[in-house]
């Protein structure tokens, strides 16, 4: 389950910055890659809403350190959805 | 990025998407104050991507968070320097500061809502006193919660009543005030529903005033003024005729079977459709008709009682077995209009494909056959024909086409040309720039391609500082004839640097091609230009994709060719006072 979700991360962080190189991990922060500064923070948050057909709770998005806690935090979500 | 535009694809990818439509050029650069009340960084990328895709690329001037004012206001180097185009207010309804309360009397809210019109009247009117461009202003949309509910429309202390008026007294601005222009965002917050227009998280989390989904739609809706301030609205409706205008094939099914009028659901959809059509045209939008079918069987279509469009509504009629990516491109030279400047609607994909494939500048919007309503629909959204005012011109223009035609066929009885020009009874007013005809002039300077010897573009100002500018001399051209009255169709614009006169702009509508108006126009400058002794007259050529007809025309008046640089020219003119006219056909300014 992890792993797909991870794959799935990684397709709208390529799409999202138009690159189709970008390789993450769940230690990939925004450090880590250029042109991840706020406003592509936003939408990557939506995109991921839209993608996992969930949503994050206001301020939620921003507390994350790294993708693993993304990834934990969605797969919560996504879990909870389908029950 | 077509309507209808997914909004979650072009935000998520609009990286991508820029990358791909910079590789699509020619395009012509502008300058975009964005002064935001709100967050405004995805508006401008989103703007950016729906103008790329218009053949314009934008620079930006972006306000720092909820600046407008300040920016707008106070002096500001920064914006001077960077001396915009085009200032484009995003403002919304969360930046309304002091709405009325409940204890309020009329008399106060009067006042909250002057001063709170009044706070942006103050900033247009200093905007305009500086920088002296294009202003673009948001109206507001209706809150998103109705604390009086439906009382909130009619009681002054409503908000919905307060922003209605506001709304109110920006619309009388802009009716009044050139260069001003609304971008409604309270029809496209309706039009996608105030549920979808707010998103209370993204605001408290961004301050963004309007959701994700609802930024494509506002920076597609801007798009489309700036574009059609740029001279880039479609101006050609060319319509399919079976399924499309009527129900049913006329061929096969004959008249009394068409399905039109009000009988059937499915005849009322068409009807709906016709009257919708009928509209464009009224307000300058010119027909064609481009079917397959016999034309006796197509003209036939329109004779059924209770058909809304008829024969004479269309500028050009193609009805044969020719495909229809020929028949397009020859409407197009038959009115003489750029091919980029038409709109295919069919309900047949196999037909919309052959154009498509074979023009890629004309558009040939998705429709559904299935939903006559979406023809409809799909040419509204689009917002192809966005007009940026109605003039006299717009009124007549059907009218005009139609008298050129008969021009045209009445020319087929001459033998010579010459005697067909004579016979024209052709008149015309050639004079300096005069008020009145200003805004038709920007437009003429913005609209022509083809006779525009430099393709400088003007913007309303840019024309009026020239015309009160001793160092300029500026030429309308107005010609009529026994046929009719075609407006202004040419306009010159000479520099005078000492005793040499330079052409920076001569540009002229084609209808009136082949006249000898480009003769009289000279004429007139030479007339003007010994007026004030000067002796050289410089002609420029700056080649075009759209301009070699007018490649050879300094050559043909007499100019002598000194400069060339690559396919631009430079041609040079001596005076003397032995001058003869060379426009032998027109009466120039005798009548008025």
């Amino acid at each position: 389950m992890n792993i797909n979700i991870l794959a799935n991360v990684q397709e709208v962080f390529r799409e999202v910055f138009d690159d189709e190189s970008i390789v993450i991990n769940n230690d990939t922060t925004s450090t880590d890659i250029e042109d991840w500064d706020s406003l592509a923070h936003i939408h990557l948050v939506v995109a991921l809403e839209q993608r996992f057909k969930i949503k994050f709770a206001l301020g939620e998005s921003l507390t994350l350190k790294n993708v693993g806690e993304m990834i934990d935090l969605i797969e919560e979500k996504y879990n909870a959805r389908s029950k | 990025m077509q309507y209808p535009f997914d909004s979650a694809l072009i935000m998520r990818k609009q990286r991508s998407i820029k990358r791909s439509l910079l590789e699509k050029g020619p395009f012509i650069e502008k300058k975009i104050a964005i002064l935001g009340g709100s967050t405004t960084a995805d508006v401008k990328n989103v703007l950016e991507l729906f103008l790329l895709k218009n053949g314009i690329k934008p620079f930006f001037y972006e306000s720092e968070y909820n600046r407008y004012y300040e920016d707008g206001m106070f002096e500001n180097a920064e914006l001077k320097s960077f001396n915009p185009d085009f200032i484009f207010i995003h403002t919304s309804t969360v930046n309304i500061i002091n709405y009325p309360d409940i204890n309020d009397t009329d008399a106060t809210v009067e006042q909250k809502l002057e001063s709170e019109f009044s706070k942006y009247k103050g900033l247009w009117e200093q905007l305009k006193a500086t920088y002296n461009c294009t202003i673009l202003q948001n109206n507001f949309e209706l809150p998103h919660y109705r604390i009086l509910g439906n009382l909130d429309s009619s009681d002054l202390r409503g908000y919905s009543n307060f922003i209605m008026n506001l709304n109110s007294r920006f619309a009388e601005y802009a009716r009044k005030t050139k260069g001003f222009y609304i971008n409604d965002i309270h029809y496209l917050s309706a039009q996608i529903g105030l549920s979808n227009w707010y998103d209370r998280s993204f605001w408290h989390a961004y301050k963004y005033a309007l959701s994700y989904e609802a930024i494509p739609v506002l920076a597609h809706n801007l798009a489309n003024i700036i574009k059609a301030i740029l001279g880039k609205s479609k101006k050609c409706l060319v319509l399919d005729l079976d399924n499309t205008l009527w129900g049913g094939v006329i061929g096969d099914d004959g008249l009394s079977s068409i399905q039109i009028g009000k009988e059937t659901p499915v005849a009322e959809a068409y009807t709906e459709f016709q009257e919708y059509v009928l509209k464009l045209k009224k307000r300058g939008i010119l027909l064609a008709v481009c079917s397959k079918n016999d034309l006796t069987n197509a003209k036939d279509g329109f004779s059924h009682p209770d058909s809304v469009l008829s024969v004479n509504d269309f500028v050009s009629f193609k009805a044969n077995w020719e495909p229809k990516h020929i028949n397009i491109s020859q409407i197009a030279s038959d009115i003489n209009i750029g091919i980029d400047s038409l709109v295919f609607i069919d309900d047949n994909p196999v037909e919309r494909k052959i154009v498509i494939d074979n023009l890629p500048y004309v558009l040939v919007p998705e429709i559904n056959v299935n939903e006559v309503y979406s023809y409809m629909n799909t040419l509204d959204k689009d917002g192809c024909f966005e007009p940026i005012s109605i003039s006299q011109d717009d009124l007549i223009r059907n009218q005009a086409y139609q008298e050129n035609s008969q021009r045209n066929s009445f020319k087929d009885h001459f033998i010579s040309y010459d005697d067909f020009l004579s016979s024209l009874d052709m008149n015309a007013e050639i004079k300096e720039f005069i008020p009145i005809y200003l805004e038709r002039i920007t437009q003429l300077t913005n609209k022509s391609n083809q006779f525009n010897l430099t393709t400088k573009r003007y913007t309303l100002s840019e024309i009026e500082a020239v015309a009160n500018n001793p160092n300029y001399i500026t030429l309308y051209g107005r010609l009529a004839d026994k046929f009719g009255d075609n407006g202004v169709v040419s306009v010159v614009i000479g520099e005078v640097k000492g005793n040499i006169i330079h052409i920076n702009a001569w540009l002229m509508s084609c209808r009136v091609l082949k006249r000898g108006m480009e003769q009289a126009m000279f004429d007139e400058i030479v007339r003007q230009a010994q007026k004030q002794g000067i002796t050289i007259i410089k002609g420029y050529y700056y080649k075009t994709a759209k301009n070699s007809m007018v490649a050879e025309l300094y050559k043909v008046l007499g100019f002598e060719l000194i400069h060339t640089s690559g396919e631009d020219t430079v041609w040079e003119y001596p005076i003397d006072s032995n001058y003869v006219n060379q426009n032998k056909f027109i009466v120039v300014n005798k009548n008025y």
